[in-house]
């Protein structure tokens, strides 16, 4: 899973590019073929600070997303929902494992990234630090919000950075079993009793703020932010993505007969884009600086997770090992 | 200080201090070293590589990577090898990699008998 928000960091204020001119020429000139980038290429320094910053918090998002959920496991009401939904958050473990391993080839560690999460140094998508209420909560949490991670992952993979794309690529493919199961639990509340609907109405009318937060405030196009588009580290703005949202899944909860908390939702039939109340980006800011639901929950089980497991990564660990990064 | 009281009660046994600050930094090498993993699909089939991990040993690699590349569909072998054991050719000597494209005399579509040998039949036939 995945979402935007302050992806992308603000160009460096006392940094000068100092990047070889004639090698940016090449390098630019590679991306105007359509050539990937591999992690032992020249590439500029703003293009390796953008990256690493993208796919490790596209990591920290997946790790941390398998706790709302993971939550269920335990208390999922059956066996065969019980195995796909432990099946689903392995999955988004394993998606963390492989996008920390691409960002490990530009250069960071994954310790760094790692005590980066921990302090709070680095973000991961708003979502998670929302509570996951009831078990209707995990089947809008896998059919909605694993499908805006489709259309930010397939946008994302065809970009210009070779091992991000290789991790999509086989991301993008458990994620199709994460939305049909998500979908397969939500049609089964729909299609349900009273009671069943009633709890899935109001998961659903909870989950639609963050949903809509998901993709990011609006993008107006900056300087920096066309670099980013023109070297393939960005490929859609956050307002595109939302739209391709919208157009894909709101007729398809309407269709079920819910409905969604905003009165202005609808499709311009002119425009043929769709207009909505803008979320409150307040609350969005406020959230992902800390002050959400859950985010000191989220960052201590993390953090315990590690104490806990210290001692037996220390018991395991060889003395000659050479820390080392993966080949691609 | 307060604990973490969580939807999920085993996070609130776990009886987590909410800011604890106490935890030492990672260190690089606190995760091993990465090996490189390649996978078969198939019997008879080749061996892709597939990824990476990270692990202590080779035999902990070899289960990290089982679970990380081969929970789906079929595995018949899993080969794990330390990163740092393969050899590779830096970005410094791409060059190496240029080439003459007009190769057409190594492929079989450039050996072309058929109109010759009509040209011969017909030419005998002629005589
Ligand atoms: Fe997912
Ligand atoms: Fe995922």
């Amino acid at each position: 899973m995945y979402g935007g928000g302050y992806i992308f960091d603000k160009p460096l204020q006392d940094h000068k590019d100092d990047d070889d001119p004639v090698k940016l020429a090449e390098f630019e000139a590679r991306i105007d073929r359509g050539e990937k980038v591999e992690p032992h290429d020249w590439m500029p320094f703003e293009y390796r600070r953008q990256l690493i910053r993208l796919i490790e918090q596209h990591a920290h998002s997946e790790i941390i997303g398998a706790l709302p959920e993971g939550t269920w496991i335990t208390r999922a009401p059956g066996f065969r929902r019980k195995l796909a939904l432990a099946a689903k958050v392995q999955d988004e473990v394993g998606h963390a494992q492989l996008l920390y391993n691409a960002a490990e080839t530009l250069g960071k560690s994954r310790e760094e990234m790692i005590n980066d999460l921990i302090s709070g140094k680095s973000k991961y998508s708003n979502v998670f630090n929302y509570p996951a209420k009831t078990w209707a909560d995990t089947a809008v949490i896998a059919w909605l919000i694993d499908a805006g991670a489709i259309v930010n992952q397939v946008t994302n993979s065809k970009g210009s950075y070779a091992p991000y794309c290789r991790a999509l690529e086989r991301i993008c493919q458990e994620e199709s079993f994460h939305l049909k199961y998500g979908y397969d639990a939500v049609v089964h509340l729909a299609t349900g009793t009273p009671a069943q609907r009633e709890v899935l109405q109001d998961a659903l009318n909870r989950w639609w703020p963050p949903i809509m937060h998901f993709f990011g405030p609006p993008d107006n196009a900056s300087v920096h932010g066309e670099k980013l588009m023109r070297w393939k580290v960005k490929m859609a703005s956050n307002d595109d993505m939302r739209q391709q949202f919208l157009n894909m899944y709101v007729p398809k909860i309407w269709e079920l007969e819910l409905t969604l908390p905003d009165p202005n939702l609808r499709k311009n039939p002119e425009t043929r884009r769709w207009e909505y109340t803008e979320p409150d980006w307040d609350e969005f800011k406020r959230v992902i600086n800390g002050d959400g639901p859950c985010n000191k929950e989220r960052l201590a089980v993390r953090r315990t997770a590690e104490e806990r497991g210290k001692w037996v990564r220390e018991a395991l660990l060889r003395p000659e090992t050479q820390y080392s990064v993966p080949l691609s | 200080m307060s604990t973490i009281k969580s939807l999920d009660p085993r996070v609130t046994r776990f009886n987590i201090e909410e800011d604890d600050q106490s935890m030492q930094p990672l260190e690089r090498r606190d995760y091993f070293e990465t090996y490189e993993v390649f996978h078969q699909a198939k019997r008879g089939g080749r061996h892709t590589h597939v990824g990476s991990v990270h692990a202590p040993s080779p035999e902990m690699a070899f289960l990290f990577a089982k679970e990380q590349y081969g929970r789906r569909s079929t595995s018949t072998s899993i080969w794990v090898v330390r990163t740092s054991d393969i050899h590779t050719v830096g970005d410094e000597h791409s060059d190496m990699w240029e080439n003459v494209p007009e190769k057409q005399y190594r492929e079989a579509g450039f050996y072309k008998v058929r109109s010759r040998i009509e040209q011969f039949k017909k030419r005998h036939n002629d005589s």
